[in-house]
């Protein structure tokens, strides 16, 4: 049981696995934290977290590649109700659809397109790339203990695209670059993270520790 | 707001830290895998180890650096140096690289950046640029550590791999690297300025002053320096402060004590 990481061969799961190991030891969960791609596993998962870098497309390919996997996530995660975090494009891949190159059905759990960040001033460079802080929208258990806001503490983003959601009662909090961009989104047991938690030292760490003692 | 960032760069060699000054004469700064946990609680905003000799010699030492490295620090490691191919890339960033940073590699074949861009994404290619002055307001392309020219204008190729997909360009000045005296200014900001995606300075950092320039007047989104921080010259606490005091937008150091 405990916590399974899926592993779909999108890039360093080594550093959530253990970010999260971390945040288990640190806050006195016993949750063992498993890296896996097997669907099986994910299904009797207690918590689950997708990560994810690199283009939507390829991402949503990954996670097709894995006969069975996206069931055993909507098993999981929607007829369960299983608390799951997504990383990154694994927040992205939430969405209804990816508008990155071309139109790419995401996981639909999050209604909303994932779409390219266009600040208004053009000396703001793209990728958004590095620290920045999170302007809170809705009270969420995940932020429990973080200073949030412009004289918060920071997390770590690298993206070109963000989730738009359509309703604003998706949005947990947003960060500025020219405008805002979604930061955190989420519904019920489902909470995704645009930024980078495995990578945000003190911030990540902390949100990580909340989502192993969060109850949905 | 985005913040700008402060990047210790740690040069390695078999395994251990180096510093060249002008890539010569090595001295030994320690493990880099104690440096890199020191600069995490410090409050550096990412690392980054370059390979230095992977050029030349047989690499493998850094993936075991890079790995114990990921298993202790939760920021975002940078690693480059001798990364040839995309399984090189791969075995980095499953190690527990966050970026890439390809050099020579991609000025011999630029191909190398669309491939990586397209197989990784374009957030953890970075393409490392060494140039060196040749004229006024212009800049060339050098390869293995500043030793061998091309020929190819600095500002021209930067676009030319940005439009490829690197998501980032780590510009070294070869006229600078080494000497204390501060970036080259008018290179850094001719190559920000021409492009949509960061730009991490690097090549010269004496002074906390330096750091400020970088940012304020060559536009860079980042700055790397080595050897003022390796040395204990300044801490990361002291150059962010620095860098507040004179107008800039930082992520305080301490918050990585919190």
């Amino acid at each position: 049981m405990g916590v399974a990481i899926i592993d779909y061969g999108s890039g360093n799961l080594h550093s959530a696995q253990k970010a999260l190991e971390r945040a288990a030891r640190e806050s006195g969960s016993s949750a063992e934290i498993r890296l896996t791609s097997d669907p099986e596993e994910v299904r009797k998962a207690e918590r689950i977290v997708l990560p994810g870098v690199g283009a939507f497309a390829d991402c949503r390919r990954g996670l097709d590649a894995i006969e069975g996997m996206v069931e055993a996530l909507d098993e999981a995660v929607i007829e369960n109700g299983r608390p799951f975090l997504g990383i990154c494009v694994g927040m992205q891949l939430m969405a209804t659809r990816g508008l990155e190159h071309q139109v790419t059905e995401g996981l639909d759990w999050i209604s909303g397109d994932v779409v390219a960040i266009g600040p208004g001033d053009k000396s703001l460079k793209i990728p958004h790339m590095g620290w920045n802080t999170l302007n809170v929208r809705r009270d969420h258990k995940l932020l429990d203990g973080i200073a949030t806001g412009e004289n918060g503490l920071h997390a770590y983003f690298v993206h070109s695209f963000h989730l738009e959601p359509s309703s604003a009662d998706i949005l947990v909090a947003e960060t500025d670059h020219g405008g805002a961009l979604t930061a955190i989104v989420g519904r019920d047991n489902l909470i995704g993270t645009q930024f980078h938690p495995e990578k945000s030292q003190t911030l990540g760490l902390a949100l990580l520790r909340n989502f192993l003692h969060w109850r949905p | 707001m985005l913040k700008s960032r402060v990047i210790p760069c740690l040069d390695v060699k078999d395994g251990r830290v180096v510093k060249g000054i002008n890539f010569v004469n090595l001295r030994d700064a320690g493990d880099p895998v104690e440096s890199a946990i020191a600069y995490d609680a410090a409050g550096a905003d990412e690392l980054c180890f370059l390979d230095i000799t992977a050029s030349h010699e047989k690499r493998g030492t850094i993936l075991n650096v890079v790995q114990r490295t990921a298993e202790a620090c939760f920021m975002p490691l940078t690693v480059g140096g001798g990364v040839r191919t995309i399984e090189d890339m791969r075995q980095l960033l499953l190690a527990g690289a966050d970026k890439i940073s390809i050099n020579s590699a991609a000025v011999a074949d630029r191909k190398i950046v669309s491939d990586g861009a397209q197989k990784f994404g374009s957030q953890c290619i970075i393409v490392a640029i060494d140039a060196k002055r040749v004229a006024p307001g212009k800049w060339e392309i050098f390869t293995h550590g500043g030793r061998n020219p091309t020929g190819i204008d600095a500002v021209g190729y930067a676009k030319d791999v940005v439009g490829r997909g690197a998501g980032e360009i780590l510009l070294t000045s070869m006229d600078r690297d080494g000497t204390g005296k501060g970036f080259d200014i008018d290179l850094t900001r001719a190559i920000s300025d021409a492009l949509s995606v960061p730009v991490i300075a690097s090549g010269g950092v004496g002074t906390l002053d330096h750091l400020v320039e970088g940012i304020r007047d060559g536009h860079a989104a980042a700055v790397l320096a080595a050897s003022i921080f390796h040395f204990g010259t300044y801490t990361i606490a002291q150059a962010k402060e620095h860098m507040r005091r004179a107008g800039l937008h930082v992520r305080a150091a301490c918050e990585a004590d919190q």
